[in-house]
């Protein structure tokens, strides 16, 4: 019988435990009064803890210096960040949150598309805008009038290749050796080529693998019958190192272009020395002398002891965006905010020059960088239109 | 005199269960009836955030609820249910989407008067087959293993799922769905609960149930006894399995997009914990740790705004750790709710021992 009740104590414990917790967790009140609220998700604990916690940094640094320099219509900013832990339900929930309990005038994120795009169609529903930093599907913004980017999309890195290698490089002869599972590199290599086309050059063969392809000679010894100036592989950095060694066995020197697919130290490991005198263009560099990236870079390694990575600097650029456009807006409601995002015009961030198209994408220039010596090096910036 | 009544009363005795049964189903009835009557009113009445949570809440103990049918009550462990919640899932939702651009279908909709959610249950109807098939394929060969090898079985093909999608064109590839129809709400849910934790209620207190639990028990003294094991466990297999699709296409249809990364092994074993933590055997206790774990991992945010540091996963496996030291067989164990109240009360409710 004792042991009896007390399991039915416990029981009832368990019962009554739940309830008790779902209480505690109300909505706290914030405690900066006047602070205007930006809502960030990012992915800060699991798998991609990393994305998340880059981005988050970057944002961090904008705010500090924003509220530094006065802050927004005479407010401070504060920003208050959830985790996703990599998951898109995660993201809806935190999003929700933000909006219905914090009240944010606005959100920063997510660095992923899949969870953009889990996010989104809320940001849209109750007409909150919502930048993403780097989510590069071009289906995130087409959900709805008020989800922008800070970042290109794919596509436009076709163009950034066919353009850099026209006028830079002065190739006229391209080849392409494309991933035909794989909608980035099939959209990359489309891109490429219309533009390359139009600027006088000239396709000589393309030819296509599969994501996990291990053996390429066959195409490459088709490719070598052409006799290119370069040949286009937008694919991933794992096919790309050995479609480069085994272009070299087969003695072709000609060197390999690619999109932001290949940055990765992967690379290097899998292609060696074959990589030597590649281009890919990608969203930021490092080794940008321009002087406001070198002046980020230091406020940044100032503050966290670590060089930015690309996704750090798209953070920043997403959060000085919107509070650019925060601070040219008629007032802070999410309409006025909408409307001056949607306004963005040439402003200076560390990724480029950002202005919004019509469609809400980021028109930006990109960086091409060369392997030299084992290390990504920064060649040259190339701007749209 | 005194023959008539022991006669009616042996009578009375008789339709007892059947009354009870009949009672029984009637109340299940009404509570399903209740969902969607009462279903806009919550969603008036309740704020968008609890919202969120009250829904994935539901989709969490539908999964614990199946799951448990096979973990907890015929024994087998089985860490793959996130890749039947994964079949059902994309099985939705293309059905959905299929219909939802098919001009014709969609004229013959609007000419019969019904609304387009109409085509929903029908996806959900179709995942839940669909996933149940797959539990079948999947359970006819590997569960004549045991124990751990079953459990690794399970593990493998939850993962073979993930990457079949991750590798399927016609779904997304690794980018996923996107663009799928915003049907799932409170009446939804509710009532898919209702109608998960009614058959598995039943089910385990039929004679397929008994079943269930001598392969749990004993599954030697089972055969000799004449139980079928095999068929045993391929049927709760495909039983837990079937919920675990119509859950998919709930999670699919509220959260609007898919990717295979959702369904890896980790959501697996987040439904494993929700039924150890809640008590092998116990559909209650399913329910219950699936709400508390639901509820604990949003209720902790505010940790996170306090202290910019996101301490969740630490505090919540400092909870799991301490209820499985305190109480190894899990919240609930083999016991129901229902037996916290006192033993006449309960008959009365339960309608017999709902005890194992």
């Amino acid at each position: 019988m004792k042991t009896n009740l007390v399991s039915r104590v416990a029981l009832g414990f368990a019962v009554i435990a739940p309830l008790t917790i779902s209480l505690s967790g109300t909505p706290v009140a914030q405690a900066a009064d006047d602070a205007i609220k930006i809502g960030e998700v990012g992915s800060t604990t699991g798998s991609e803890a990393t994305f998340g916690v880059a981005t988050h940094q970057g944002v961090e640094l904008a705010i500090k210096e924003i509220n530094a320099t006065g802050g927004v219509k005479g407010k401070k900013l504060q920003v208050i960040l959830l985790d996703d832990q990599g998951k898109p339900e995660e993201a809806a929930t935190a999003v929700t949150r933000l909006i219905t309990q914090d009240k944010v005038v606005a959100i920063v994120g997510e660095v992923a598309s899949s969870r953009s795009l889990a996010m989104a169609p809320i940001a849209q529903q109750y007409k909150i805008p919502m930048v993403s930093p780097s989510s590069t599907n071009p289906k995130v913004t087409e959900i709805g009038d008020y989800i922008f980017r800070v970042c290109f999309i794919d596509p436009f890195q076709g163009f950034v290749m066919a353009r850099f290698a026209s006028e830079n490089l002065k190739f006229k002869r391209v080849a392409i050796l494309r991933d035909v599972k794989n909608d980035y590199s099939v959209g990359l290599a489309k891109y490429f080529t219309e533009t390359f086309k139009k600027l006088g050059g000239e396709i000589v063969v393309d030819q296509s693998y599969s994501a996990g392809d291990i053996d390429f000679k066959s195409q490459l010894t088709s490719i070598r019958g052409a006799k290119p100036d370069a040949i286009f592989v937008p694919g991933y950095y794992t096919e790309v190192g050995l479609i480069a060694r085994q272009a070299r066995s087969l003695g072709i020197k000609a060197p390999l272009l690619g999109g932001d697919g290949w940055d990765s130290p992967k690379l290097l490991q899998i292609g060696g020395k074959a990589m030597e005198g590649s281009y890919f263009s990608n969203h930021y560099s490092a080794d940008d002398k321009a002087p406001h990236v070198q002046a980020f870079i230091e406020r940044y390694r100032k503050a966290y002891k670590d060089t930015p990575s690309g996704l750090a600097a798209m953070g920043f650029d997403a959060m000085m965006v919107l509070s650019d456009a925060m601070k040219r807006a008629k007032s802070l409601s999410s309409a006025d905010i909408r409307a001056a995002l949607a306004a963005t015009k040439e402003f200076q961030g560390v990724t480029g020059r950002i202005s919004i198209d019509q469609q809400r994408n980021a028109v930006k220039s990109a960086v091409v960088l060369k392997v030299v010596n084992g290390t990504f090096v920064y060649d040259s910036t190339i701007r749209p239109g | 005199m005194e023959s008539v009544r022991t006669q009616a009363e042996a009578a009375n005795r008789k339709m007892q269960p059947w009354m009870r049964s009949a009672g029984q189903t009637l109340m299940w009835g009404v509570m399903l009836a209740m969902a969607f009557a009462i279903g806009p009113v919550v969603e008036q009445w309740i704020n968008p955030y609890w919202f969120t949570i009250v829904i994935l809440c539901g989709i969490n103990i539908i999964l614990a609820v199946s799951l448990n049918l096979v973990n907890g009550f015929t024994g087998q462990f089985s860490i793959g249910h996130a890749g039947f919640m994964a079949v059902g899932a994309y099985t939705a939702a293309l059905v959905t989407m299929g219909l939802g651009d098919n001009v014709s279908w969609v004229s013959f909709v609007a000419a019969s008067g019904f609304p387009p959610e109409a085509v929903f249950p029908i996806g959900l109807a179709l995942g839940g087959v669909a996933a149940a098939a797959a539990g079948y394929l999947v359970g006819m060969p590997s569960l004549r293993l045991r124990g751990d090898y079953l459990a690794i079985v399970t593990l493998g093909f939850g993962e073979i799922i993930r990457v079949v999608f991750m590798n399927m064109e016609a779904v997304g590839g690794a980018s996923g769905l996107n663009n799928i129809p915003f049907f799932t709400n409170f009446g939804w849910v509710y009532s898919v609960v209702v109608l998960t934790v009614f058959c598995v209620w039943r089910m385990v207190h039929s004679a397929h149930g008994r079943n269930l639990l001598a392969v749990r028990e004993d599954e030697i003294a089972g055969e000799a006894m004449g139980v079928n094991t095999t068929q045993a466990k391929v049927r709760a297999f495909a039983m837990g399995a079937f919920f675990a699709g119509i859950a998919g296409g709930l999670y699919a249809h509220y959260l609007r997009i898919l990717t295979p990364q959702t369904f890896d092994f980790n959501k697996s074993f987040e439904i494993v914990i929700m039924v150890v933590l809640g008590g092998m055997g116990s559909i209650s206790g399913s329910v219950l740790a699936a709400m508390l774990l639901t509820v604990m991992r949003e209720a902790l945010r505010v940790i996170q705004t306090w202290y910019d540091v996101d301490l969740r996963m630490i505090i919540y496996s400092l909870v799991l750790i301490v209820l499985m030291l305190t109480r190894p067989n899990g919240l609930f164990g083999t016991r129901e709710i229902l037996d916290i109240l006192p033993s006449s009360w309960r008959r009365k409710l339960a309608g017999g021992g709902t005890k194992q």
